[in-house]
Order: structure tokens, then C-alpha cells, then sequence
């Protein structure tokens, strides 16, 4: 007994007939579908992730010095530029001006912020250090362990700087480079709440002191890195923004404003394509898969032109012959993209736990989608390869076939 | 008279090659009728068996006319002419010609799948491997696990799975001993008995005793 559809059960016999063969072949299908599903949940886990951790920031808005470029795109204020040693500063009537614009839709404060050599015990290290008024310091952030610093003496650390440098309450930070002058020594008060990357403040690997200290340390009094602003009402993000275009940038370009939405699309853009680069580059192995196949289906056909003239001499259609021939490479690459789907959720997994960091998005429709479309790429080009072959062997002349040894 | 199951009307064949073209059958006419046992001979490369090839609709004559049970193969296309040799005609060949994936029992039971579109629930497979003397046990096999004559045997019966109005034989004993071509000959010569029509391409006297008539092809045409 072989079923009704005996021409699938004699493609099925076929492939078990040569499983080595077909195991080889279908294996290339295997590597090529996940390498694509594992790139595009990659990238797709990362867009989410970070489209995610910038959602939050909706109402906000970072007004920064103007460059000449477009501003910083991520991770707040901070690096090189200091307020104390350039013009590349917001000033305190620019600062005015601007809290005078928000003054009706939010609020608006400053950020000093300098990346400076720390030293803690005999450990060395960098760190961006804030200055930040103290009452918005108790406002925008949150700590998990101690207090706020009061004096200019004390400050609080990000969570993670504290446990690369096993910072604690108490624990003492020499900042700035002894090589270049002198330093300042401050005490650590309080553990920040991890926040994340954000655009309009990074602390978890900062140093945040008052804005008092900041200018004892680097001066620049009156000088801001940054103005944030929080307005009340997502709808008024393009009045404020456009009212402080008319008045700071009216004459030359003074400040840069950016919105979350903005840096969200420009990351999303950028890692699309990313994405879309190396899945093109993932791609290749399934044209080498292809061509894999293509050569096994040749194979198959060669080997079976006597069966072909068999299977015609005794009133076996051509388009049966070529169903044949389709169905043994559909199997190929059903087969391929079966076991390529599952190693791609295992190994997407790891993948993407490993260079996102989470896997919170990892089940999302938008990243294990990648799945059945690379199973579906893959599979078509196992039937799309097979054409030809299978095209071939269906117009073979029976006499000439039964003839071949 | 009986009605005539396969006409010929001077059928030519002509294969086109580099080195010139090749004439085959210089114009064949010859008429069988039902229930006949016929057997073609003739010396190698007489024409014999592409004369087979073109009554059994795997090849088209060049020029002439072919009828089978009354229909002109030349209007046929090719899925018609496919059709015709799965239902009308069954086919005994030299090399047996069986197909490796399938035990036994599934050759026969191939051409049965192909027409009916169903596997074989009435017992005719059965009964056909039973007639040409293969049991349950052999049926299970693949051919490559079988005697050349056991082979031969569901050939056998594989041609007359789906009850065809013509068994063509292309040398049925040629790759037989004479014992095992004696049981194959006895297994036509009994076919023949219950009416069937036979035309078999032989270059064995013997085994053209069989045929109620014998046609000597020379050179492409009836001698």
C-alpha cells in the first residue's frame, strides 16, 4: 500500500533512498534560515528595546548647544565638551529665554556634564559627571540606596558604576586626573535606581553632584550642557520646540532641540538597516543552499532518467514527473526550514540575549516573525531551484530514457 | 472477422540525425486484430522494435497513419497518447523495467494507483502476482531482491493491472534462461488463450510459435 498521492510516496523514497545526500543538502537550508531569523530577531529585539526605553520620554525634550551637526544622538549631555572650557554652552539668558517659553506648557532644567578620570582605591576609570540643581535632582531621580547629597562634597553614583567599582555608601572618589592638576575628592551618599539608556540623562554609569559642586570642580558658572524640558502635554512638543527655534535660532543657530520620536526613528532607521545589510549578507548561504539543492535535484534526475522512462512508458503524465521532482525538493526544503525554524528560536534566543541584553521582545510578533518568513524564503528557494530539474526530467523522451543505463 | 484493435496505414518513421537522417519503417501497413497473438521478427536493426514503439504510443511515426481500437494517434497529443498507454496498452519489456523504489506488490499496483486513483481495494493485484505464480512473501520485495525471472513475472502482471485491450512484448525472454523463458512464454501463451491481444517483437523461433501469426520486418518493411 503507498497512499494515494503515490507520485509524493515515490519523491519521499526518493529522499530516504539518498538521506545522506539529502541530509547534506537540506542542512544548507538549515543554515540559512537561521542565520536570517536570527539577524532579523536580532534586529528587531533591539528596535523594540530601544523604541521601549525611549517611549518613556514622549514629553521630553533636550535642547543642546548647536555644533553644527545634529546634536548628540544618545545618552544625554556628557563626553568631551565641557561648559567651563568652550562657547559650545548653553547660556544662563538662553536658559532664561527658553524657561520663559516653557514657563506655560512644562518645565525646564539645566545639566552641567563632564567625562573625567575617577579613581576609587587604587582602581582608575572614567566617568561622566553631572551637576544638577539639587531640587531636580530629587525630582527626575530616583535613589534605591541612601540619600541625596546635600553638601558640595558628596554626590550619588549610577548602579552600574557602582558595582564595576564597588562603590558604597561612604566610599570616597578622587575625580579629575592627578597627572593634569589637582582633584577633588566627594563621597558617595546614595546608589541611583537603574534608569537605562535615555536622552535626556544617562546615570548609570554618571556621577551626579549639585551644579555647586560641578563648578568648583570644572567652573563655567552659568554655562549649561543641556536644558531638558518636560512639557505637560504631548501636543504642545511642536509649539515649544518651534517658539524656541523662533527665538533662539531665529538669526544664526544657537541650539539644537531634539524630540524622543526623532531619535527613536533615526535608531530605528539605523538599525533596520543594519539589519537589512547583514541579512542580505545571511542570505548568501541560502544561495549557496540554493545552488546546493540544484545540484542534488540534477543529481536525482540524472540517476532516475531510466525510472522516468519507466514511470512514462507506463502512463506517467510529464506534469506528474514534474510533480515528482517539485515535491522531492519541497521536502528538502520543508525538512531544511522545519529544523531551521526551531534552531533559529534556540539560537535566536541566544543571540539575542547576548547582544540585546534581554529577551523581554523576544516572543513579540515583530521579532519571531522573522521566523516563518525565513522558513517560507527558505522553502521557496528549495522549490524555485527544484523547477528547472524537475522541468527537465519531465521532458525527457521516454525511448531515450529507457535506453539510459 | 473480427474488428481490427491495432491498423496500420504505411507508417514511416524517420529519426533526423547530424550525420543525416536514419529511416526506421519505410512505410508499415499491417492490421491485428482482436485476440490475436502476433509476433514480430526479424534480423537486429530491422525495425522491430521502434515498429513496437510507435503501436504502443511512446514514440509518433513521421508520416502515416496509426490506429488503435479504432482512434488515429495522430490527432492525440501527448497527454492523450500518456492516457492511451496506461489504459489500453500494458507493456512487457526486455530489462523488465520495473521501478526500484517500489516492492513488488507497489509495481503492480502503480498503474492501478494512476488510473483509479485509489489503491487497490478490490484484490486484483493480488490475484494478478497469484496467476503469474509470485506469493505474498515475494511481493513484499524490491525488484533488485528478485530473479530475472520473478522480475518478468510482475511485469507481467503489472501490464495487465489495469485490464489493457493490447500486451505489447518487446523480447520477453531475451534476458531470460530458456526454463524460466519457457514459464514467461507459457504465462502469454495462456493470456493469449483467454482472449487477449499480443503482439510480441521476438528474434526467437521459438518463442514466435506462440503467435498465431508471425510478420518478418527487414529493413523497415513487412518482408
Amino acid at each position: 500500500m503507498i497512499g494515494n498521492d503515490i507520485i509524493f510516496a515515490l519523491s519521499v523514497r526518493s529522499v530516504r533512498l539518498h538521506f545522506l545526500r539529502s541530509v547534506l543538502a537540506a542542512l544548507g537550508i538549515v543554515i540559512g534560515v537561521v542565520a536570517i531569523a536570527s539577524i532579523g530577531m536580532m534586529g528587531a529585539n533591539m528596535t523594540l528595546s530601544v523604541t521601549e526605553e525611549l517611549s518613556d520620554m514622549a514629553n521630553k525634550l533636550t535642547v543642546t548647544p548647536y555644533t553644527g551637526g545634529g546634536g548628540g544622538m544618545m545618552g544625554g549631555p556628557g563626553g568631551g565638551g565641557g561648559s567651563s572650557d568652550d562657547d559650545d554652552a548653553i547660556t544662563e539668558k538662553e536658559f532664561k529665554t527658553i524657561q520663559r517659553i516653557v514657563a506655560k506648557y512644562g518645565t525646564a532644567y539645566t545639566i552641567m556634564s563632564e567625562s573625567d578620570q575617577i579613581e576609587v582605591g587604587s582602581e582608575e576609570g572614567r566617568a561622566t559627571i553631572y551637576g544638577l540643581d539639587a531640587e531636580i535632582m530629587r525630582e527626575i531621580l530616583t535613589v534605591e540606596t541612601g540619600e541625596y547629597p546635600k553638601s558640595t562634597t558628596s554626590v550619588v553614583v549610577g548602579p552600574t558604576l557602582a558595582e564595576r567599582l564597588d562603590l558604597k555608601i561612604g566610599s570616597k572618589i578622587d575625580i579629575g586626573d592627578p597627572d593634569e592638576g589637582s582633584t577633588t575628592t566627594v563621597r558617595v551618599v546614595g546608589i541611583l535606581e537603574e534608569r537605562g539608556m535615555s536622552m535626556d540623562l544617562s546615570t548609570d554609569m554618571a556621577i551626579i553632584g549639585t551644579q555647586k559642586l560641578f563648578v568648583g570642580i570644572y567652573g563655567g558658572e552659568g554655562e549649561y550642557d543641556q536644558v531638558n524640558i518636560v512639557v505637560n502635554d504631548l501636543n504642545d512638543i511642536d509649539a515649544v520646540t518651534e517658539a524656541i527655534e523662533d527665538e533662539l535660532n531665529r538669526k544664526e543657530d544657537t541650539v539644537t532641540i531634539q524630540d524622543s520620536s526623532r531619535m527613536t526613528e533615526s535608531i530605528t532607521s539605523t538599525v533596520s538597516t543594519m539589519t537589512t545589510f547583514v541579512m542580505a549578507i545571511a542570505g548568501i548561504s541560502l544561495l549557496v543552499a540554493a545552488v546546493s539543492i540544484f545540484n542534488v535535484m540534477m543529481m536525482s534526475v540524472n540517476e532516475r532518467i531510466r525510472e522516468i522512462g519507466i514511470l512514462r512508458s507506463i502512463g506517467t503524465q510529464r506534469t506528474e514527473i514534474l510533480r515528482m521532482f517539485i515535491y522531492e525538493a519541497g521536502i528538502l526544503g520543508i525538512v531544511g526550514a522545519v529544523i531551521g525554524a526551531v534552531a533559529s528560536i534556540v539560537i535566536g534566543y541566544i543571540v539575542v540575549l547576548g547582544m540585546v541584553g534581554t529577551t523581554e521582545y523576544f516572543f513579540a510578533p515583530g521579532s519571531i516573525g522573522y521566523v516563518p518568513i525565513a522558513m517560507a524564503i527558505g522553502a521557496a528557494i528549495c522549490i524555485v531551484t527544484g523547477v528547472y530539474p524537475a522541468w527537465r526530467a519531465s521532458n525527457l523522451d521516454p525511448i531515450e530514457a529507457l535506453r539510459a543505463e | 472477422m473480427s474488428s481490427p484493435v491495432i491498423e496500420l496505414d504505411d507508417v514511416k518513421k524517420i529519426y533526423p540525425l547530424p550525420s543525416g537522417d536514419v529511416t526506421a519503417l519505410r512505410g508499415i501497413s499491417l492490421r491485428i486484430d482482436e485476440g490475436e497473438f502476433v509476433a514480430i521478427m526479424g534480423p537486429s536493426g530491422s525495425g522491430k522494435s521502434t515498429l513496437l514503439n510507435q503501436i504502443g504510443c511512446l514514440d509518433r511515426p513521421t508520416s502515416g497513419d496509426l490506429f488503435l481500437a479504432g482512434k488515429n494517434t495522430r490527432e492525440m497529443d501527448d497527454r492523450e497518447l500518456t492516457s492511451l498507454r496506461l489504459t489500453s496498452i500494458g507493456y512487457i519489456f526486455q530489462k523488465f523495467n520495473l521501478i526500484p523504489l517500489l516492492s513488488a506488490y507497489e509495481n503492480v499496483e502503480y498503474p492501478y494507483i494512476m488510473k483509479h486513483r485509489k489503491n487497490d481495494d478490490t484484490g486484483r493485484v493480488r490475484d494478478l502476482l497469484a496467476m503469474v505464480g509470485i506469493d505474498e512473501n515475494l511481493s513484499a520485495h524490491k525488484p533488485n531482491e528478485l530473479s530475472g525471472g520473478q522480475q518478468q513475472r510482475i511485469a507481467i502482471a503489472r501490464a495487465l493491472v489495469n485490464d489493457p485491450a493490447i500486451l505489447l512484448c518487446d523480447e520477453p525472454t531475451g534476458n531470460l534462461d530458456s526454463q524460466t523463458s519457457l514459464q514467461i512464454m507459457e504465462i502469454l501463451g495462456d493470456l493469449h488463450h483467454r482472449g487477449r491481444t499480443i503482439v510480441m517483437v521476438t528474434h526467437n523461433p521459438e518463442t514466435a510459435e506462440y503467435a498465431d501469426r508471425t510478420i518478418t520486418i527487414r529493413d523497415g518493411m513487412v518482408a
